[in-house]
């Protein structure tokens, strides 16, 4: 191992594991909207709109990331819609992970037994109101460890990036290897820099999982 | 009109061309799961006894190829193993490997998950009864864990056809290869091509992998 390399390395590797954490968590966010407002317009059975729902469901969920993001990055310019490197790989992890996050919110919101609403309905309060304050708070608990693999699963999908020429880990660790081989150091960090990057996600997520059976939610 | 690209397909051979791509494709996952499957459940098996030494061993392998992006163990097996013992691998036997390996992961994880979701009594009772180990798996815990396996490992075929596509970045000359090698070819005839045939690529893999899903959520919904 050569330590010199490593070390001559490393502010390349930092930089692209800011851009891997940064396009990620953007990725994720909009992934939870999209999946926040998919599975709500399929609890509420919102005519059309939950029939487009499932198409997408299917058509995300079906596909590889890194289709969809030659098809977003090479593919949609040709029709007028032209985007750069960042903004195609937020969309095509929000594309991706808004079908996942919407299953995972869709099995919490189905963990809710009809009384709930019924009862919030007989209180007075109106459909928002019963989502807001009722429905969203108890089925948030119940998807959290599908939510939290989601979560883990995206960031593990930002890899394909770099075919779409984002200088991310993927791409620093090719480009290394081609311009000085020095293989072996070159993975020692790209695989350091993941386990930085993947294991607190994963030791929380399976704290909250252990959490949530203590407290009894989902049984 | 807009110009979609879309004539490029029927040029010369490359609807033809594009689907021995995904046959490439295809036949990487299809070897990988066969590989993967009973090796997964072997591990599976593994993990639920109480030997301290092999639950570490086998849970070390697990977490390590499960929080690390299949790019990076493509990378690992076709780039570090190649380097460090200096052997010859192709990218198509570098894939299959990291396939088999990531496949036998998950795949033990869902055996295990599907043995320790049978009730410990049924353990008991089968002991009790005076049988043996091999007994008790083959006719009281097996028919069990099979009914709730077939649903999730045909969900795995879906996953593993789905990554294969990472192999285009070792270089193994697949559906999205074939599609930039057509794209290139046409660049002057028909501008427009990397809309109609990256579009195309998309509905391939839609076609390939939305059947095997339909299948799993009516098995899953059948037998519940």
């Amino acid at each position: 191992m050569d330590w010199n390399a490593i070390q001559q390395y490393l502010p390349l590797y930092q930089k692209a594991a800011v851009l891997t954490v940064r396009l990620g968590v953007a990725g994720i966010i909009f992934a939870i909207i999209i999946g926040l407002a998919c599975a709500v317009i399929q609890y509420d059975k919102v005519p059309v709109l939950r029939q487009i729902v499932g198409v997408y469901i299917q058509l995300s969920r079906n596909t590889p990331l890194l289709v969809q993001l030659f098809f977003i990055y090479y593919g949609l310019p040709k029709v007028g819609i032209r985007t750069n490197a960042e903004i195609c790989g937020i969309a095509g992890l929000a594309f991706l992970g808004g079908s996942y996050m919407a299953e995972a919110f869709r099995s919490g919101l189905e963990a809710i037994e009809p009384i709930q609403t019924e009862s919030a309905y007989s209180l007075g309060m109106d459909r928002l109101q019963t989502m807001r304050y009722v429905i969203l708070p108890q089925a948030m608990s119940t998807s959290m460890p599908a939510f939290m693999a989601n979560v883990i699963f995206l960031l593990k999908e930002t890899s394909v990036f770099s075919a779409v020429s984002l200088m991310d880990l993927m791409f620093t660790a090719k480009d290394l290897i081609g311009m000085y081989s020095k293989t072996i150091e070159c993975l020692f960090l790209l695989v350091v820099f993941y386990l930085i990057i993947l294991l607190p996600v994963s030791i929380v997520g399976s704290l909250i999982e252990r959490r949530l059976r203590y407290a009894g939610f989902g049984s | 009109m807009l110009d979609l690209g879309l004539d490029v397909l029927f040029k010369g051979k490359n609807m033809a061309r594009l689907m021995r791509g995904l046959g490439v494709a295809l036949k990487i996952s299809a070897v990988s799961v066969l590989i993967s499957l009973p090796l997964g459940i072997l591990l599976g098996v593994l993990m639920t006894f109480r030997n301290p030494i092999i639950k570490a061993i086998l849970r070390l392998y697990l977490e390590f190829i499960r929080i690390m992006p299949q790019m990076v163990l493509l990378f690992l097996v076709y780039f570090g193993t190649t380097r460090a013992f200096g052997w010859n691998l192709s990218g198509e036997t570098a894939s299959i490997i990291v396939f088999v390996l990531w496949g036998t992961a998950e795949m033990s994880d869902l055996v295990r998950g599907a043995l320790i979701a049978i009730p410990k009594h049924q353990y008991e009772s089968a002991e009790a009864l005076g049988m043996s180990r091999i007994q008790t798996y083959w006719y009281i815990i097996i028919p069990q864990t099979v009914r709730r396996l077939i649903p999730l490992s045909i969900n795995l075929i879906t996953r593993m056809i789905k990554t294969t596509s990472l192999v285009l970045m070792i270089g193994v000359v697949e559906v999205i290869k074939v599609a930039q090698q057509i794209i290139e070819a046409n660049r002057t005839a028909s501008p427009n091509a990397a809309f109609g045939i990256y579009l195309t690529v998309f509905v391939l893999y839609f076609l390939a992998c939305w059947p095997i899903s339909l299948l799993a959520s009516y098995l899953e919904k059948k037998w519940k």
